[in-house]
């Protein structure tokens, strides 16, 4: 056969460039504005601060200089939040993990007979409706109240939408593509890595960025319940409340808000990285 | 009816012998074909929408069972192209045209040889990392082609192949597909809403009627490959090309 390399490679170059070229043009869109909105967040603070707050009661809000200057800059503060922020992040990413394998095993058992689908997903669901809040507290009488018990919490607040993404996934795969692999003989395992689970991934990065930040608060919330042992943040959040160190509250609360972004941003990037190739979800 | 046989492998090419499909609810999208597409055989296949013209190619490849009489062809002769080009948007050009052989177990060294004459043959030299995405809805059916050159098929099926197609996208490709079936001579059946198309390509075009689909008419086709794309335009083409739009009217009303 001949080629069509001329109207070929002109429709293969420029569908890159243009997209290039649009996100150079975009990133005051993308950065500045996003940077003005905190910007103006951040005076209003400075304003509720200085101007609404009488000063005997401004420890409420203090300003943001000085909780940087208490939280981070002070050595002895700053690692008492670093290593609280840290058991924290191990919990739930020890927890993410576990729901990954979970949940994943799970919605391929789903996936591979419709029977087990209606028998199974209610109950995905039902654990998705429970308030989480509500069995905190069991999980703690049945497990104690150390490593154990904060790992469950976050599965229990992660779980659900990785398997309710995963389960998307494996069904959206095109009935043309199963036929291709039924054609040439392909066992089911085969089907499985080769057809199914690429199919899957992009849905299965969405179930995942949701559930990574999902299993950061499962983490905050089992800290907060469980107070033994060495301190999360979620403890020390509670801490600096009561003893209303203001700053080092807020500083706290900043670094929990972080590890959440960065989570998020974490996941995105893996998620470009792996299916942004082929497939635009990967690309936001 | 008498209860189907199974299929059976016979040398290469296809043979449907009083083949029917009846599906649980009643409805027969086949009866009683008879047909026999022999190596060196283009066969196309036309006639109305929901006639089983499809049906008859997944009857083929076994992707669904006959009802009644035999459907024998060797399997591991067969490549059926689809409608829709089926490539997998996570693998590029390359990937996607040495599936089969990944899927057959083929060596490393063997499977990349395979897959760049076969992306040499359908003229996608170059865009072996490409991705889907990023070619033509021609290209993409050239790369679903030459994933199927890549296991030596000696059995064709076609599916509506370029009907999504833009008119001249769909003349090279069919002066391609013309050049390609003369060099290698394998058994091919094609279906196609284009009496043009059918005409232009086959050694024979088979009228179908609505359902149940039943074989109306065939109608041989003289024309010796390779075949001038000229030919299009030849007075035999137009009558050959009205014969088969009578026979496909006359039973519609």
């Amino acid at each position: 056969m001949s080629t069509e390399t001329v109207g070929a490679s002109a429709l293969a170059r420029p569908a890159g460039k243009t997209t290039r070229k649009n996100r150079k043009g975009s990133y005051l869109a993308d950065f500045g504005l996003p940077l003005l909105v905190l910007a103006l967040i951040i005076g209003f603070a400075y304003f509720v601060t200085y101007v609404v707050l009488a000063e005997d009661r401004r420890f409420l809000l203090p300003p943001l200089h000085e909780v940087i200057q208490v939280s981070f800059l002070d050595a002895d503060n700053r690692n008492q939040i670093l290593e609280a922020l840290w058991r924290t992040t191990v919990i739930a990413m020890v927890g993410l993990a576990i729901s990954v394998l979970l949940g994943t095993v799970f919605a391929v058992v789903m996936a591979s007979a419709r029977w087990l689908e209606r028998s199974l997903f209610p109950y995905a669901v039902v654990l998705q409706a429970i308030p989480i809040l509500a069995l905190v507290p069991l999980m703690g009488f049945w497990f104690g109240f150390g490593f154990t018990a904060r790992v469950i919490v976050c599965v229990i607040c992660s779980i659900f939408p990785i398997i309710a993404n995963t389960l998307f996934g494996l069904q959206s795969v095109e009935p043309g593509h199963r036929d291709l692999f039924r054609l040439r003989g392909a066992k089911p395992g085969t089907v499985l890595t080769k057809l199914l689970i690429p199919a899957a991934l992009p849905s299965v990065f969405t179930g995942l960025r949701i559930s990574a930040g999902a299993s950061v608060i499962g983490a905050i919330v089992g800290d907060t319940y469980f107070r033994q042992g060495d301190p999360g943040i979620g403890i020390l959040i509670d801490l600096f409340r009561s003893r209303l160190q203001s700053e080092q509250l807020f500083g706290a609360i900043i670094a929990s808000s972080l590890l959440g972004i960065v989570v998020f941003a974490f996941f995105t990037w893996l998620s470009r990285r792996l299916v942004g190739h082929w497939h635009a979800s990967g690309r936001l | 009816m008498s209860v189907a046989t199974p299929t059976t492998a016979t040398g290469v090419g296809l043979r449907f012998t009083e083949t029917a499909m009846e599906y649980p609810d009643g409805t027969v999208a086949l009866s009683g074909v008879d047909l026999t597409v022999e190596p060196g055989q283009f066969i196309s296949v036309v006639g109305p929408s929901g006639c089983g013209k499809s049906t008859l190619l997944r009857l083929a490849s076994r992707l669904e069972e006959h009802t009644a009489g035999e459907v024998a062809v060797d399997p591991s002769a067969l490549a059926y192209v689809f409608q829709d080009a089926t490539l997998l948007p996570w693998r590029s050009v390359r990937k996607n045209v040495g599936l089969f052989c990944e899927l057959r177990g083929d060596g490393k060294a063997d499977t990349a040889r395979r897959v760049q004459e076969a992306i040499d043959l359908v003229g996608l030299t170059g865009f072996e990392d490409h991705f889907p995405h990023q070619l033509s809805g021609g290209m993409r059916m050239r790369v679903s082609v030459a994933r199927c050159l890549t296991v030596d098929p000696g059995v064709f099926l076609f599916d509506e192949p370029f009907g999504a197609l833009d008119e001249i996208s769909r003349q090279k490709l069919n002066d391609d597909l013309q050049a390609l079936f003369h060099d290698r001579k394998f058994a091919a059946l094609f279906v196609t809403h284009s009496i043009a198309e059918a005409v232009y390509l086959s050694t024979e075009v088979v009228v179908m009627s609505g359902r149940p689909g039943k074989i109306l008419d065939r109608v041989p086709i003289p024309f010796a490959y390779p075949r001038d794309p000229q030919i299009r335009y030849s007075e035999e083409f137009a009558h050959l090309c009205a014969r088969i739009s009578t026979s496909l009217a006359g039973k519609e009303h």
